[in-house]
């Protein structure tokens, strides 16, 4: 039985994982883009972009996912199950693909705010001298800006995706089975408490290994200060 | 026609006016120092010169090439940096690179456009562009030599006193062997022991016939350094001269004025 239920443990986690890369790799160009938006001087660009993250940021991801899940029907009349025929996926593809959305919106905000934060942070006298020295903007971007800005938002990044490792767990509202999801059925069926137990484990083991692993980038960029 | 000329520089900030009608000359390898109470336009100037301001009006040559007005959009981006350097009252180097790599970086910026612009085959210039770091390289050493930091090339700005990364700043500014180097009160966020040593090594440069526009606090260094003194009050070069005759012989009211009150403070 053991075996079993980490079997399912684990087929829920694949789903768990797989939202948890597709959010990351999605959300953070989008993020990077979203705060040049924010920072434009082209007015109407950054207060569209201020405003979509003040509703983003103000509202319930859970919310934001069920949304997601109903907009086809609303704004198009068509059912979830034609749109899954449509893309020619499953109908649970579908539901996993409304969760990455919403998800990957909603870490986007996030991420821009943190990317505005820590671009602003950097002293005008840096562009200056990048300037004065002949380089171009995009060269003083990539070649003196990044790397200080790449230090100073690590510790607020792994903070927001070791929440989005948790936040995972949201995609069961669609019925997406997810690791807390699989744990879960696991406990009806076999009418036990430890897949929780296991569950947990499994998060964080997963935490453990992301807090180390940027624990070990702030160490290496500790050779400076900005 | 002398070797830098100014004319006329206007430049407001919204409604404050702050240079209203700059004008002076200086020849190669000669050293300006520009004085003045705070908030009189000096660093402004400074600006203006090195493009990280646009002046409203006014023309600045430099061995009669116009380089202000820009003659299109293109020149006024790449035009500047090897026209006038620019050394920071806050150094403003860059915290992640070495202090080696704060000097070759731009040298090696310039190399690699050079090559881009020559039209060589992506493989070659990789390999062009490692003998051009070597030289950059080199290069580099000998000018951190020069300002007497060769045991510093590793470490990293965080790791060196102010005047130390005030002589980093000029050797990063040197690299790109500018026609004219301007210095914003180089010593001013300096403790005070600490500005002998950057105040040397800029009179060694003028001792190279380095051309240098150095505004500046430190009046005795002023004297002792300058072939020209400008005096700028309320937006506009109020006097110019000799060090002796603006510090020994001021025409106007508002520079004995402002000598005299320098005396006063000096003896506090
Ligand atoms: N970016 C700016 N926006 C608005 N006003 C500015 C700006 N830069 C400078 N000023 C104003 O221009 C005036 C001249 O400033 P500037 O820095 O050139 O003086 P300064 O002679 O260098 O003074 P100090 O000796 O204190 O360094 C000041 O009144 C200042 O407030
Ligand atoms: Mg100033």
């Amino acid at each position: 039985m053991f075996e079993k239920i980490i079997f399912e443990l684990l087929q829920g986690f694949g789903n768990t994982l797989a939202l948890f890369a597709i959010t990351l790799v999605l959300s953070l160009p989008l993020g990077l883009l979203m705060s040049f938006g924010t920072m434009s001087k082209f007015k109407p660009l950054s207060y569209l972009c201020k405003g979509i993250i003040w509703v983003i940021r103000g509202t319930p991801l859970m919310l934001q996912v069920l949304l997601v899940s109903f907009l086809p029907k609303y704004l198009f009349k068509v059912y979830n199950k034609d749109v899954a025929i449509f893309l020619g996926v499953s109908t649970n593809t579908l539901l996993f693909i409304f969760v990455a959305v919403a998800f990957v919106i909603n870490y986007a905000c996030y991420f821009s705010e943190i990317f505005r934060s820590g671009i602003q942070a950097i002293s005008k006298g840096q562009y200056e001298a990048g300037k004065v020295l002949g380089l171009t903007k995009t060269q003083v971007f990539f070649k003196v800006v990044l790397m200080q800005v790449v230090k100073i938002i690590i510790p607020p990044m792994s903070n927001e995706i070791i929440t989005l490792v948790k936040d995972t767990a949201l995609a069961q509202i669609l019925g997406v089975v997810d690791l807390l999801n699989a744990a879960q059925h696991a406990v009806n069926n076999y009418v036990i408490l430890t897949p929780l137990l296991y569950a947990a484990i499994f998060y964080l083991i997963f935490n453990g290994i992301l807090t180390l692993l940027f624990g070990r980038i702030e160490k290496k960029l500790s050779y400076y200060k900005v | 026609m002398a070797f830098l000329e100014v004319k006329n520089i206007y430049k407001s900030f919204g409604k404050t006016e702050v240079l209203k009608g700059v004008s002076f000359n200086l020849e190669k390898g000669e050293v300006l120092s520009v004085i003045g109470s705070s908030g009189n336009g000096k660093t402004t100037l400074l600006r203006c010169l090195n493009f990280l301001e646009t002046p409203d009006s006014g023309e600045i040559t430099v061995e009669n090439r116009v380089i202000f007005p820009a003659q299109s959009q293109k020149n006024s981006k790449t035009a500047n940096p090897l026209t006038f350097g620019m050394v920071f009252q806050n150094f403003n180097l860059f915290p992640q690179y070495s202090v080696i790599d704060n000097i070759t970086l731009a040298m090696n910026v310039v190399g690699e456009n050079k090559l881009k612009a020559s039209g060589v085959k992506y493989l070659e210039r990789k390999k062009a562009m490692r003998k051009i770091k070597e030289e950059n390289r080199q290069a580099a050493l000998g000018i951190i030599e020069r300002v007497g930091l060769s045991e510093k090339i590793n470490n990293y700005p965080c790791e060196l006193s102010g005047g130390q990364q005030q002589r980093v700043a000029i050797a990063r500014a040197l690299a790109l062997n500018p026609d004219i180097l301007c210095f914003d009160e180089p010593t001013s966020a300096l403790d005070p022991e600490l500005t002998g040593e950057v105040l040397k090594v800029i009179k060694g440069l003028r001792d190279d016939n380095r051309t240098m526009i150095i505004v500046t606090h430190e009046m005795a260094f002023a004297k002792g350094v300058s072939d020209k003194v400008v005096f700028m009050a309320d937006g506009v070069i109020e006097e110019i001269g000799t060090p002796s005759q603006i510090f020994e012989q001021p025409k106007s009211e508002k520079l004995k004025s402002f000598l005299s009150a320098l005396k006063k403070e000096e003896e506090v």
